[in-house]
């Protein structure tokens, strides 16, 4: 019983919260990260919105958080436009993906260019800021670019958009993501089955 | 039989899931027995030391062991871990027996399809040596009862997991890397098949409808797949057709017969045929179809679809067309 009285004890004098080392080293531990903690966490607030995803689509004039965009205009006269989706990297990882979904690799490549002109480099025939690729998808180009008005959703060109940008280094470096968000490509080199050549008319092994 | 027999290991359909479940009731009873005897033994041994302790502490103290009772423990505690070893080897050889069963070699004429898997959807594909005789589709598996069942099941994305309890155990869909499973459906009947393997927001609607069939009826479904789309025979479908080739609809979806031939989105060539829509999670109603189509995402959040402006005219025409394409 008297062990039981002295032990109680023990707790009560660990659980005081501010003061000095105490006899629990994982306390301790705890209490001095805790420190830390308070002090770092206001930093973590300042990449809430990059990665936040958008579960809910809503269309696009229901839309004003997205569609809405900030337009600065530069000493030099030029306007510069930021929207939601060059901050955004999400959004540039779901441009990738519909990059490749829309068969723009079929003309452009991965920013090679082939059928399509390149957009690796910043020098684009039609303009590289936001609004001018926006109208390049949108209505289309001469020489072959064509028009996806009405076939390829406003926010999903606003994406592309965003992915575009990357491509030529253009995208904002807060933003822009290390790594994928979707998988793509072959299967890696050690998981090709052996193919064996065949007639087009004899039934797949 | 209960209300969730339509997705539920104990209410097998196939050989395999049949095998599965004679082990499952095998297991179930060794081991009720025996977690049984441990609970009775261990209740028995608190009984008897209550009885012994009086309230003097001192001669709750048991006694010490004797070199008889030390040998007559060592020979019980022996003869138990024997007994254990035994009931596991003979649980292991049952689990043997039941692998074999079921994933022994496949009859090479099965019936071949190839399953793939897609945030949040399965594209199904009954294989053919004649590739104009390929079948695709989603979210809907027909097999005959009785016909050995060849799945080839890869991803497109990410990990999903393939599982029909009434018909056999979960396979994995692994990107890059393709997987194989087999079954027999022993009785006809319509189930309900389940992603078991996280693989984003909508994971846990990423179903599909599992119909096992008599073989007549399988080769009617199956010739009537092949088909392409059948031509809108009214003026409000013909206007629904246009407006489906004019709109974002074109850009991920096939319509065999039709200039539609994208492959991002399910197959919608019999969509009016189907029993689901969105990966088995509503019913193929024109209500639950217009409120999919205008935004998928109001009814499942993260979904790849993009909501759709259409105006109220084109909406019913595009309506009559999907629904005339049983």
């Amino acid at each position: 019983m008297n062990d039981g009285i002295r032990s109680k004890g023990i707790v009560e004098h660990s659980l005081r919260l501010p003061g000095r080392r105490s006899a629990c080293p994982t306390e301790f531990v705890l209490r001095s990260c805790f420190r830390y903690f308070l002090f770092l966490f206001p930093f973590l607030l300042f990449s809430c919105e990059r990665e936040q995803r958008v579960l809910l689509n809503r269309p696009p004039w229901a839309d004003t958080k997205r569609m809405a965009y900030q337009v600065t205009v530069m000493p030099n006269g030029e306007s510069r436009v930021k929207t939601w989706y060059d901050q955004n990297a999400w959004a540039m990882a779901e441009g990738k993906r519909l990059y490749e979904s829309y068969n723009c690799v079929g003309c452009h490549a991965h920013g090679g260019g082939g059928m399509g002109p390149p957009l690796m480099d910043e020098k684009w025939i039609y303009g590289n800021e936001p609004l001018e690729i926006y109208g390049s998808i949108v209505h289309g180009r001469p020489n072959g670019m064509p028009s996806f008005r009405g076939k390829i959703p406003e926010d999903q060109v606003w994406e592309i958009m965003a992915y575009v940008r990357s491509l030529s280094g253009l995208a904002n470096q807060w933003t822009a993501d290390a790594r994928d968000d979707h998988m793509k490509g072959p299967p890696p080199p050690n998981s090709v089955p052996e193919g064996t050549p065949r007639n087009s008319s004899e039934p797949p092994p | 039989m209960n209300a969730a027999d339509f997705q539920s290991a104990l209410n097998p359909a196939a050989n395999e899931s049949a095998h599965i479940l004679h082990l499952w009731w095998i297991f179930f009873w060794v081991t009720l027995v025996i977690f049984a005897l441990v609970a009775i033994f261990l209740f028995i041994a608190i009984l008897r030391n209550i009885r012994r302790a009086p309230d003097d502490p001192q001669l709750a103290i048991l006694p010490e062991p004797t070199q008889a009772s030390e040998s007559r423990t060592t020979k019980v505690v022996s003869a138990l871990v024997v007994v254990t070893v035994l009931i596991l080897f003979a649980l292991l050889v049952g689990d043997f027996f039941t692998g074999n069963a079921i994933y022994a070699t496949p009859d090479p004429n099965a019936l071949a399809i190839k399953i793939t898997g897609h945030q949040w959807w399965w594209e199904v594909q009954y294989q053919d040596p004649q590739p104009s005789e390929i079948v695709t589709t989603a979210n809907e598996i027909h097999v005959p009862v009785g016909k050995p069942v060849k799945l080839e099941l890869q991803s497109n994305d990410v990990i999903h997991s393939f599982w029909v309890p009434n018909i056999h155990g979960k396979k994995d869909l692994v990107p890059g890397h393709p997987t194989t499973t087999w079954f027999t459906a022993r009785r006809a009947g319509e189930f309900r098949g389940q992603c078991a393997e996280y693989c984003g927001e909508q994971h846990a609607h990423m179903r599909l409808v599992f119909v096992s069939q008599p073989t007549e009826e399988f080769e009617v479904w199956l010739a009537a797949q092949k088909e392409s789309a059948p031509e809108p025979t009214t003026d409000s479908q013909r206007r629904g057709r246009d407006v489906f080739l004019a709109s974002q609809c074109v850009m991920c979806h096939t319509i065999q017969g039709t200039k539609a031939r994208a492959t991002l989105g399910p197959d919608l060539t019999h969509i009016g045929g189907r029993k689901m829509i969105a990966a088995g999670e509503l019913p193929n109603t024109r209500g639950y179809l217009a409120g999919w189509i205008l935004n998928a995402s109001a009814l499942k959040p993260g979904v790849r679809m993009p909501p759709n402006q259409l105006s109220a005219d084109d909406l019913n025409s595009l309506l009559d067309y999907l629904e005339s394409l049983k």
